[in-house]
């Protein structure tokens, strides 16, 4: 019964309470890049699920197995196959979103969002709870795309999934689905969040190396763990 | 003089009109990360423009003349991803060992590339654009080249931000997000120079 619980948590938790690309910043780059229509985000963010369940699984399985000083390379290479199975898959059988995502979708092997759970989680947990937050981080990677997709394509085209919404209300702001919009729209949907959650959601107020729940990751190549031993 | 023509269009277009982080979203976390003082800024873009150069003449051979003839094209993000890792490490020990003084300007910024979107992307973009070795060493440069543009000239906006009083919920990120926004839209008025130059 408490196992239950502790694994219905790891499931919810990513969702909301540590979205990754709302609350912990993570995986910025392709949030901002293919968010111009709803269904792009909605894809990215499955895609991206599917790479975050299979790699969690493979390193929680392959952690006793992996030597410590070289799991990062590990990680990568574990990460890059399940990146290359899926971009094979999509070529084959969904041919306009694997367009559509384009350099993006070989992209996900640096997502920070998977190496990161990868170093933070399925190294430490077992099997099924690894998958679990696999599935919870990328359901919240994908909410957080389908929310930024939506404003921008309903604003910058007036269509939703390609519906037309507000065509004929007013004509689309187009700079919405450009390259400006895309940031804008993050901004402003990180500072609606910070407002609904009161500021409690805020725990890094610095980003880069340190702030960076990667910063396990990071520490371990050797550049960091230098500057630790240093110290 | 074509050549040269055709080269100077594809750095001018990699580093300004396609900059790689304001229109095409490549490397998003240095560029939010490091960009608060101007001197970091440079550092880390020093350390991108080098790694880009040297990821992309290491990886166009491979890709050329050991996957593509072998029908192992399917393989190039993950040989990528782990020639650019190697490479990042073997430059850190070799600047480290022979050039005390740019190790010390690049050094803690190189560890923190291997993960950086930019550089996978400049090499794998050089192939979906078909570019020839030289071409892609100049997309290269220009890349990184524009990488330090953005992050120089949105150090200067950060630095004067640091003094505006921001409404609570949009301190941090979502200001600094918004700030981008405003710069991103000024290199969308470059969008037509190259082509009015060059072509």
């Amino acid at each position: 019964m408490a196992k239950e619980k502790i694994s219905l948590s790891v499931l919810t938790k990513g969702i909301i309470k540590e979205n990754p690309v709302l609350v912990l910043i993570l995986g910025t780059c392709p949030t901002l890049a293919v968010t111009t229509l709803a269904v792009n985000g909605v894809g990215m963010g499955l895609a991206a699920t599917f790479v975050l369940v299979c790699s969690n699984i493979a390193i929680s399985l392959l952690k006793n197995v992996i030597p410590d000083k070289v799991r990062i390379p590990c990680y990568i290479v574990i990460i890059a196959g399940f990146v290359t199975l899926l971009s094979s898959l999509m070529e084959a059988f969904l041919p306009d979103l694997y367009s559509a995502l384009g350099l993006f979708l070989q992209l996900i092997v640096v997502n920070c969002i998977i190496l990161g759970r990868a170093e933070m989680f399925a190294s430490k947990n077992g099997v099924i709870a690894s998958a679990l937050d696999g599935v919870g981080m990328g359901l919240g990677f994908t909410l957080a795309l389908l929310i930024m997709g939506s404003i921008r394509e309903i604003l910058g085209a007036g269509t939703w999934f390609g519906i037309p919404l507000t065509v004929n209300l007013f004509s689309p702001i187009s700079i919405f689905i450009l390259a400006p919009g895309g940031f804008l729209v993050y901004g402003m949907v990180i500072a609606t969040v910070n407002k609904l959650t009161k500021g409690k959601a805020i725990k890094k107020k610095e980003f880069g190396c340190e702030g960076c729940p990667n910063a396990g990751g990071c520490a371990s190549c050797s550049g960091c763990s230098e500057k630790g031993e240093n110290k | 003089m074509e050549i040269f023509k055709n080269l100077m269009y594809i750095l001018m277009t990699s580093a300004i009109v396609e900059n790689v982080v304001l229109a095409k979203f490549l490397g998003i976390c240095p560029f939010l990360g490091v960009s608060k003082k101007l001197d970091s800024a440079i550092g880390m873009s020093g350390a991108v423009i080098f790694v880009m150069l040297m990821a992309t003449a290491v990886t166009y051979p491979i890709y050329a003349f050991l996957l593509v003839p072998n029908g192992l094209a399917y393989l190039q993000t993950i040989v990528f991803i782990l020639v650019i890792a190697a490479l990042v490490q073997l430059v850190e020990f070799i600047l480290k060992k022979y050039m005390k003084a740019l190790y010390q300007a690049l050094g803690v910024y190189l560890p923190l590339i291997t993960t950086n979107c930019a550089v996978l992307g400049v090499t794998i973009l050089n192939f979906d654009n078909n570019f020839s070795f030289v071409e892609s060493l100049v997309n290269a440069a220009g890349t990184g080249l524009g990488f330090m543009i953005a992050m120089v000239l949105f150090a200067g906006v950060r630095s004067k931000m640091e003094s505006c009083d921001f409404p609570e919920s949009f301190k941090g990120i979502p200001s600094t997000l918004i700030a981008a926004s405003i710069v991103s839209m000024s290199f969308m008025g470059f969008a037509d120079v190259a082509n009015g130059i060059f072509m």
